[in-house]
Parts: structure tokens; sequence; C-alpha cells
């Protein structure tokens, strides 16, 4: 019995750290480049979830397979994360690079807010289910305990996927490369004539498609509702800040010990759920200020 | 000028006015009350730091009030008020002894996050705090003193009013003292400060109190007020009003708390009839709007208008943002 719950706690742990890892990636990229924190990345989560939720609602209206939600979820999240991100980049945030810290997160809070808004005006305050891609890929039984595959094989399997596509990008890639040396020393890129606008914009449009996508494969497994969004981007910011900003391997291994944080609070003190996730951020914190994987940075003065 | 002599015109023309017209006492209770967090942020704002978070220390107040006024049989409005302000001063250093600690994201992120934590405590615990239908508060003898409800509003429109312009003043001062200085260095060069033997930590940390103080304050009253406090009270979209308020109101002045708080309030009075559903959705581009073209919000605006009158260059430049500043000079800045 113990044993069974010691499995279920940390497949549970996997599964739900594997879906915080998609969204805190993105997060952690966009502050690693821009030095900006978007508050808004919740909403970019929200979006792509709502979005998979109704193109699964028409889709099964339509009587036309599950299968094909896969596909067509990844196909939204692009479609918002590119278009929403791309136009919040180009009309909003590149008005602000050169201004104080505390307005930069101000102008993101506000478009959260906005966001928030607009999405419970065009889908309402009804939750949204669709679970078929989730009961499509049917279960596995793992020591004993049937799980979904969908949310133990492919989830992390998409994790996994992005963590190193995501690496592979930065470090064998000329767009990649372009972005780490705009990260290393921005005047210094600009200098050999490398356009750093053009880096940030790119950046930032791969941070929101993250974002959506994580929302977008969510949306299964879970009933989407209004709120969800402020959820996600304090808990992923807490896992980029456990990990230490910036850091994309470090993001997933915090992600990794927050669900697994998580999923043991839910079977012991559920009362403490929601708590976890901060209490393991605060703890990293207090003993290293720069996060688990995060450099100390020599004080400017 | 705003101190000497704006604030004491509208100080009187607040006493004056219930006495003469009725019908805006129940407003302007809630604005003296909501002008309190406002001021707090402002405050937090003088050294750069925003806080996504003091709706926690609101409802702190609020749900101590709350509770004591429910423990004591009739309930004392005085005992109310002292013990949250003790609540939130003692949840202040608590909070405030981990987020001083950083700066910018952090310290806006970790504040958020605290209050996301309070607010799902106030939810699940429903057994103490009622969950989300919220603590509903019996109204309290004012001075062992029972009272009908329209004497009770007229003592709290009072109250509300004098503890306002007390911390107003109070806040002020602080701002204009040795301490207050060292707050607004902190945004300018840290590093600097602790070269000068100071602690930047320690500084932060009683301004964060005060913040805590009058953001609980404001709860109390509120919560006194409407004779309920709900965990909504605590959610992350009144810290954001918050915000708000003290960059509509002006962060340059203590007096943008009042002046925000008094726009904000009629605005809301006004037109959540009109824009109900998209409320959240106007302040966030209200907000954008603000940032993006003046920075220094209604106190600002009022200062370039007179600046204009007075065709003085350097008042009617106050509200123009520093164009042209390029990635290098901000950098030798810090």
């Amino acid at each position: 019995m113990s044993l069974q719950i010691l499995v279920l706690t940390v497949l549970d742990g996997i599964a739900y750290g594997s879906l915080v890892f998609l969204v805190a990636v993105g997060l952690t990229l966009v502050f690693g480049v821009m030095r900006i924190l978007n508050v808004a990345h919740g909403s970019f989560y929200a979006l792509g979830a709502y979005a998979a939720a109704s193109l699964g609602l028409v889709l099964s209206a339509w009587g036309i397979s599950a299968w094909f939600a896969y596909p067509l979820f990844i196909v939204a999240a692009v479609a918002v994360g590119v278009s929403v991100g791309g136009l919040m980049e180009r009309f909003i945030l590149r008005r602000i690079y050169v201004r104080e810290e505390y307005l930069q997160l101000l102008v993101t809070f506000a478009i959260f807010m906005i966001l928030d808004n607009v999405q419970r005006l065009v889908w309402g305050v009804q939750p949204y289910f669709y679970t078929e891609p989730l009961s499509l890929m049917g279960n596995v039984t793992i020591v004993g305990i049937p799980y979904t595959a969908y949310q133990i094989i492919f989830l992390p399997l998409v994790a996994l996927f992005i963590l190193f596509g995501l690496r592979w990008f930065l470090r064998k890639t000329l767009a990649g490369s372009l972005i780490v040396a705009v990260t290393e020393d921005r005047e210094a890129a600009t200098a050999i004539g490398i356009n750093a606008r053009k880096v940030f914009f790119l950046t930032f449009i791969i941070g929101t498609t993250l974002a959506s996508l994580g929302g977008a494969l969510d949306s299964p497994t879970t009933s989407v509702l209004p709120g969800m969004g402020a959820d996600m981007i304090v808990l992923s910011f807490a896992v980029a800040a456990t990990a230490g900003l910036g850091q994309i391997g470090g993001a997933a291994i915090a992600a990794l010990l927050i669900g697994l944080g998580r999923s043991s609070a839910v079977f012991f003190m559920p009362e403490l759920e929601v708590v976890v996730p901060y209490l393991i951020m605060v703890i990293v914190l207090l003993f290293r200020p720069e996060g688990l994987f995060g450099k100390t940075t020599a004080r400017k003065i | 000028m705003l101190m000497r002599i704006v604030l004491p015109v509208v100080v009187l023309i607040a006493i004056v006015l219930p006495l003469v017209t009725s019908g805006w006492d129940a407003f302007l209770t809630l604005v003296w009350a909501k002008a309190l967090p406002v001021l707090g942020i402002i405050l937090l704002l003088q050294a750069g730091q925003v806080s996504f978070g003091h709706a926690m220390f609101f409802a702190t107040g609020a749900y101590t009030a709350g509770f004591v006024i429910r423990a004591i049989p009739g309930g004392e409005i005085v005992i109310a008020l002292a013990a949250a302000i003790g609540a939130s001063v003692v949840a202040g250093l608590l909070v405030g002894v981990f987020v001083v600690r950083y700066r910018y994201i952090f310290f806006a992120m970790f504040n958020l996050a605290f209050s996301m934590v309070f607010f799902s405590l106030l939810e699940k615990f429903i057994h103490i705090t009622g969950g989300s239908d919220g603590l509903s508060i019996p109204r309290p003898e004012v001075l062992g003193q029972a009272m009908e409800r329209s004497e009770y509003e007229f003592v709290l429109y009072y109250l509300a009013l004098a503890l306002l312009v007390i911390c107003l003043y109070g806040v002020h001062r602080f701002l204009d003292s040795p301490l207050g200085h060292t707050l607004k260095a902190i945004k300018t060069n840290e590093t600097r400060i602790e070269y000068l033997g100071l602690s930047p930590r320690r500084v932060l940390l009683i301004a964060y109190i005060i913040s805590a103080f009058l953001a609980g304050l404001g709860g109390a009253l509120v919560a006194v007020f409407q004779g309920i406090a709900t965990p909504e009270y605590a959610y992350w979209v009144r810290s954001g009003e918050f915000v708000f308020v003290a960059i509509l109101g002006g962060t340059g002045n203590v007096f943008g708390a009042l002046a925000g708080s008094f726009v904000f309030e009629y605005i809301r009075v006004t037109a959540t009839a009109y824009v109900g559903d998209t409320w959240q959705l106007t302040l966030g581009l209200v907000l954008l709007v603000i940032i993006l073209f003046a920075p220094s919000g209604l106190v600002g605006v009022i200062n370039d208008i007179r600046g204009y009158l007075k065709k003085d260059p350097v008042a009617s430049g106050h509200n123009k943002r520093p164009a042209g500043k390029t990635e290098k000079q901000r950098g030798e800045e810090q």
C-alpha cells in the first residue's frame, strides 16, 4: 500500500513537473535574453489552453478523430504564441527596454490584466473540458499502478524534446548563436552587426509559444477555467527562480523537484498543496539567493 | 505647495462636506480607507520596488478586525483597529525580513507568491475564515457606544479621514527625513548607501513594515465599514489595483495616493455600470497609457498644467520622460 502511494506520488510529480517545465522554460528563456520578467506569461499559458480546448470541442462536434487533436494543438499554440506574443513585443515591450525595471514589470502586469479579461470575455467563466486526447492514448501500468500514458509518457517526452531541442538550437544553429551572443553582451553583439531587435523579437515569440504550448498540452488533463493563468505565472516563476533565472537545464530539475514536492503534499498534507512549491523556492533562495544553478554576478558600483 | 495649500484645502472641504450635503459619505469613506494601502505602495516605489502582493496585508487587517469584533461581546472598533495594526505590522515584519533581501523582479514576485498562498489559505480554512463566502462582521461599538447605522457611518467617515491625514502627513515627513532619503537612494545606487555605513535592507524593511501597516489599517477600515471580509481582499487583482492607483495618482508625492484613490473610486462607481465586464481590461489599458505617456500620474499632469500657466520651464518639464536616454547612459547611472 505505502509503496503504491510512493510510486503514485513519483508518477504525479513527473507528470506535473514536465508540464510546469514547458511553461517555465519560456519564462526563463525570455528573462535570460531580454532581462524582462513577463508577468503576462501565465496568460499565454491560459490562452493556449483555451484555444486547444475550443479546437478540440469543434473537432468532436464535427465527428473528426481526436488523433488530429495532437498536431492541431501544436498549430493552435504556435498561432497564439506568435500572433499575440509578436504584437506584444513589437508594439509595447519595444518601447520600454530602456525604462526603469519597476516600470517594465508594471507594463507586463498591465498586459496580464488585459489578457486575463479578454479571455474571460471570449470564453466566459464556465470551465471547458476536452479530455479525448488523454483517453485516446490509454493507460500504462507501472509497478501495478495504471496511469494515463498521455501524462506519464507523452508529456515527459515532449518536455525532454523541448529541453534538448532548445539546447541544440542555442548551441548549434546560427539563430541560436545570435541569441546567445546578445545575451552575453548586447553592445558587443550589436557592434559586430547583430540585429538585437530581431533577436529580442524572436526570443520573445519562442517564449510565448512555449507557454501556450504548455497550456494546450495541459488542457486535456484539467478543466480550463479563469484564474489558471495567474496560478501558472507564480508557479513557473517559482520554478525559474529556484533554478536560477535564465537557467534552462536547471529549470527542468527545479520543475521536477517542485512537481514531486507538490505531489507528495497532495498525498500527505493536502491543505499545504498550494504552499509547497513556494516553500521549496523560499528554502532554496534563503541559502542560494541566485538559485540552485544560477551564477553569482559581480556587483556594479 | 501640495502639502501646504492643497492638502489643507481638501481636508477642510472633506470636513465640511458631510455637514452640508449627504450622499457622498459612504463613497468618500471608502476613498479615505483605500488611499492608505496606496500610500504604502507609493512609499515602496520611492525605493524603486513594486509589490504585487500588498493585498495580503489589506486582508490581514480586515480579517483581524473581523475576528476581534466577533470575539469581544459588542465589539469595539478601537481595539479592532489596534489589533489589525498589530497583526499587519507583525505580518509585514515576517514577510519583510524575507523579501527585503531581493529587488525588482524578485521583490515583486515574492510578494505576489506570498499573497497567493495567503489567498488560498483563506479560502481553504473554511471553519475559521468562512471560506469564499467571507467573514461577516457585526457593527462594532465606538468607545463603548452602540450606534445606529447612519451614526456609525458618520463617525467612521471622520475616523477614516483623520487616520488618512495623519498617515499622509507622517509618510510625507518620513520621506523628508534622513531615513526617507536613504530609502530613495536605494533606487539610485544601493552600494553607495552601504559605503556610508548604512544597511539598505534595514531601511527597506522599515519602509516595508510601514507599508504593511498602512495596508492593514486600510483593510480594517474597509472591512468594518462594509461589514465583511472576503478572501478576495487578498487576491492579486486587488494588489494590482493598489499599484494601479499609485501609478494613476503619481508616485512622486504622497498626495498622489489621495488623488488616485478619489479618481479611481469615482471611475469605479460610475463606470462599472457600463464597463462591468471589461473592468480589468480598462484598468490594464489605462495603466499602459499612463506608463508610456504620463509616467508621473495625475499629480504630474497637474504640475505640468501649472507649469504651462506660469510659463515655468522647470515645472512643466516634470512630466517629460527622460527621452533619448541610451542604454549606455543608463548603465553608467547604475
